[in-house]
């Protein structure tokens, strides 16, 4: 439960160094780095955006050669590949690395020249398709497409776009225009589609003849082969044949190139590693000889990265605390909460001088969700397969992990409450047993019979305990608000935002349990003189407020109404406390649900017909229960922090420290210290 | 007639299950559907967030869900599953006004937690790491489906005492 002290920090180095203290903080990834406003007569910034550009272009290049790459010799990516995070190399694998950089952006550039020859054989092929295909009709015609004629005639070679005959062609010229005569007309081909014709008329008609082949409806075709029909063929099918064998070609250089696929993904974090170096370089400012870089820095870093740039760099490191309003702010945590620190930045980073709740949260956290989940069957499901993710990919992304780990423990938490309600996958060891072997089932601990009680059969005892532990989860983050008041040392607020809650909330649950009303609820009633008790509690904690909500203002009828509008925040606090019923009725549904799929599974007798048909119910059933109930306890489990929690304590709004580091997409360095 | 009112018990209890499940179940079915619709768009352009608008698709499908365990401990307890029992016409008839809660906040607070989940859906295509906050807001709506789920049960097994 902690903020990390932030420290700020200044470097002062010579610009020689420059590109090793950046590849440090980078590999270190403990500093955020600041931008620093200096520019006068020495100091000045450089203008770094064509060299990011110039990075940013060959780590597209690299990411478009590993595409290619994927598409001819598609990678291995099991289901689970998600999980597996990015590979880690050690230092003196990435020198390595490095050093074939410039072999391996030949390769990527060679890589994208071969398909882009593809592309263009591809388009070549496409486009001579085409013309083999307007050709075709015109196969028979001995003379090229161009041909307009001799000394004293004129060649109309063209089509109709409809079956005619010469006969049909002679007699509609012949009517349109009966003065021409010595007109020919040759068909080449007809089809249903199409006539294709070679007229051949006197030179002096040519206009008239045009005319009148237009008007019944004579065109060019759309191709016109320079050579006769048959050579342009010929022609044609040599283009092709070569066009394949180029493509495979091509495709073969590619393929050959599949064993550079890590190396181009290396390529590719090498790139976006170096340009977003340069883009820190906007954020630093530097003389002819020396430059100065500022940022932030949790102070537990601090003193060992000091020494490293001293001792390494002859750079000057100073070191302040940072208590400004820009600080940044960073958690720490033990292990078994720090995996809920992403539940508290999904809602809000703590402000700097406020406490960090994750602590406390996440013992709630793993609490709520396992009662609402609540079977120790799926509760072991959901740790295993976890705890063996955790195992088997152990460079899992810094997020996932995270998460791996939080549902890990709550798996953890639902097994024992699983075990506490007496609920394994349901009621299925009863079921399994009345079924298949006609026998009550044996009375073992936690799997049949309940360690404490069974919910379903105690429904009120089950909403009781969930209100008390809701009251319990407000007081506690009351309690940290207290906590920061004393901190800030206020610490009559204490008094008036605290104790008077605790006396009115908890006064008025003592007077209302002492009520013979609400002992038919709760099954059991307290000693009248709680009553009194808790109603002078209540009195006391009311009067309270009423005074001192509204302590800011100065005006007393004001400050009146404030205290008055404060008190009203009691039925939030009623609201609040309901709200808490979700850990029974959640818990209901898990654990009827998994019955009903028992039910349903056992309703095919005991025969083998009846034992499959369980087995296949039971898997589905109970896979579909866990999806939508752990779905249902994560969302809530996160409501009752965010709403019913935080909402009595925390501001938030801090910004979180994001600092510069390794931002690659495929691997990582280790750093070794 | 008398007889047959006599004997209507399991009637009305039927009825009840009926109306949990079915009522429930559309308004899931509606609420499911909408959030499909927007979580398709999303994925058009951004086929990557596949898990979370998922996510937000399932939410209002929980009513559904729990009109369907209404339906089923209806059923169960008046022996339509398992053993039969006699059930009389006022224990059939409080069946079905317990089913009551879940049938009708089932079916609204699907509905109105579908259009909270299409709009975090339009939320986390734009800004994906506020998934945390943007499945909050649906969370709300189905509070009223939880409070009303437990008064069935509660009634439901507060009616199976009586026998």
């Amino acid at each position: 439960m902690a903020i990390l002290k932030m420290q700020r920090i200044d470097i002062y180095a010579l610009i020689k160094y420059c590109k090793e203290i950046l590849e440090t903080l980078q590999r270190r990834g403990v500093v955020e780095i600041e931008n620093v406003d200096l520019e006068d007569s020495v100091f000045f910034k450089g203008d770094t955006s064509p060299l990011q550009a110039q990075y940013n272009r060959s780590a597209a290049v690299a990411t478009e050669a590993c595409e290619i790459l994927t598409r001819y010799v598609p990678q291995k990516k099991g289901l689970l590949s998600s999980f597996k995070g990015r590979e880690q190399l050690t230092a003196a694998e990435y020198e390595k690395m490095v050093d074939g950089t410039q072999d391996t952006l030949r390769i990527a550039y060679d890589i994208i020249s071969y398909q882009k020859n593809i592309d263009m054989n591809e388009a070549e092929k496409i486009k001579y398709e085409a013309q083999l295909e307007a050709i075709k009709p015109w196969l028979s015609l001995d003379v090229p497409m161009t041909f307009s004629g001799t000394a004293a005639t004129t060649a109309f070679i063209g089509k109709f776009s409809e079956k005619k005959t010469s006969t049909d062609i002679m007699t509609r010229l012949a009517e349109l225009i009966p003065e021409v005569e010595g007109i020919d007309v040759e068909i080449i081909h007809s089809d249903e589609n199409q006539t294709c014709v070679f007229i051949l008329a006197m030179k002096k008609d040519a206009e008239t003849v045009s005319d009148a082949l237009r008007r019944i409806g004579f065109e060019y075709p759309s191709y016109i082969s320079p050579v006769c029909p048959q050579e342009r063929e010929k022609q044609i099918f040599r283009h092709l044949s070569n066009r394949d064998g180029r493509i495979l070609e091509a495709q073969n250089n590619i393929k050959a190139c599949a064993k550079y696929y890590p190396k181009l993904e290396f390529l590719e974090d090498y790139f976006i590693m170096k340009a977003e170096r340069y883009k820190v370089f906007d954020d630093i400012s530097t003389s002819r000889s020396t430059f100065i870089l500022s940022g932030y820095i949790t102070a537990k870093d601090a003193p060992a990265l000091k020494q490293y740039l001293e001792e390494h760099y002859d750079a000057v490191v100073e070191l302040t605390d940072a208590d400004d309003a820009e600080t940044p702010v960073a958690l720490k945590n033990n292990k078994f909460a720090a995996p809920t620190e992403s539940v508290l930045a999904s809602y809000s980073f703590p402000e700097r001088h406020e406490a960090d709740p994750t602590s406390v949260m996440a013992i709630f956290y793993y609490i709520f969700f396992g009662m609402m989940f609540s079977d120790a069957g799926y509760g072991i499901v959901m740790a295993l397969a976890c705890g063996i993710m955790l195992k088997k990919f152990k460079n899992m992304e810094a997020g996932m992990k995270r998460a791996m780990k939080m549902f890990f423990w709550c798996g953890v938490s639902t097994t024992v409450w699983g075990l506490l309600f007496g609920s394994f996958f349901g009621d299925a060891v009863a079921v399994i047993s009345n079924t298949f072997f006609h026998s009550p089932p044996p009375a073992i601990p936690g799997l049949v019979t309940p360690i404490w009680f069974n919910p379903v059969n105690n429904p009120m005892q089950m909403l009781m305990f969930s209100f008390l532990l809701g009251i319990i989860h407000l007081f506690a983050g009351l309690a940290i608000m207290a906590y920061n008041d004393i901190r800030h040392k206020q610490y009559m607020a204490v008094i008036y935002d605290v104790v008077s809650w605790y006396l009115l909330v908890g006064g008025a649950i003592l007077a209302l349990l002492s009520l013979d009303m609400m002992g038919n609820i709760a099954g059991f009633v307290l000693p009248p003189v709680f009553l009194t008790i808790g109603g002078i509690m209540a009195g006391v904690g009311a009067v309270l407020i009423l005074l001192f909500a509204g302590r800011e203002s100065k005006n007393p009828v004001k400050r009146l109404l404030k205290g008055a509008y404060g008190l009203y925040g009691a039925t939030g606090y009623l609201s609040d406390i309901l709200s808490y019923s979700r850990l029974l009725a959640l818990g209901l549904a898990t654990g009827v649900i998994a019955q009903v799929f028992n039910q349903i599974g056992s309703m095919m007798g005991d025969g083998i017909i009846g034992v499959i048909m369980f087995t296949l119910i039971f898997i589905i059933g109970h896979g579909l229960n866990i999806g939508i109930n752990a779905l249902g306890a994560y969302v809530h489990t996160n409501r009752l922090q965010f709403v019913e929690f935080f909402g009595k304590f925390y501001t938030g709004g801090g910004r979180e420290f994001k600092p510069f580091k390794i931002n690659t997409k495929h691997y990582t360095v280790k750093e070794e210290n | 007639m008398s007889e047959f009112f006599s004997n209507s018990g399991l009637f009305f209890a039927l009825l009840g299950a009926a109306i949990a499940t079915l009522m429930a179940g559309i308004g899931s079915a509606i609420g499911v559907g909408k959030a499909g619709v927007a979580a398709a768009g999303v994925l058009a352009e951004e086929p990557s967030l596949f898990g979370k608008v998922l996510i937000f698709q399932l939410l209002p499908a929980t009513q559904g869900i729990y009109g369907l365990l209404v339906g089923f401990l209806i059923l169960s307890n008046v022996g339509l599953i398992g053993e039969p029992k006699d059930i009389s016409v006022l224990q059939g008839m409080l069946y079905f006004a317990a089913s009551l809660p879940i049938a009708f906040a089932g079916l609204f607070s699907a509905v109105h937690q579908s259009k909270c989940a299409v709009a975090g859906i339009g939320t986390i295509s734009k800004k994906p790491d506020q998934f945390g906050k943007a499945i909050i807001l649906p969370a709300m709506v189905e509070t009223y489906a939880i409070l009303a789920l437990l008064i069935s049960i509660l009634a439901i097994f507060g009616i199976a005492g009586m026998q």
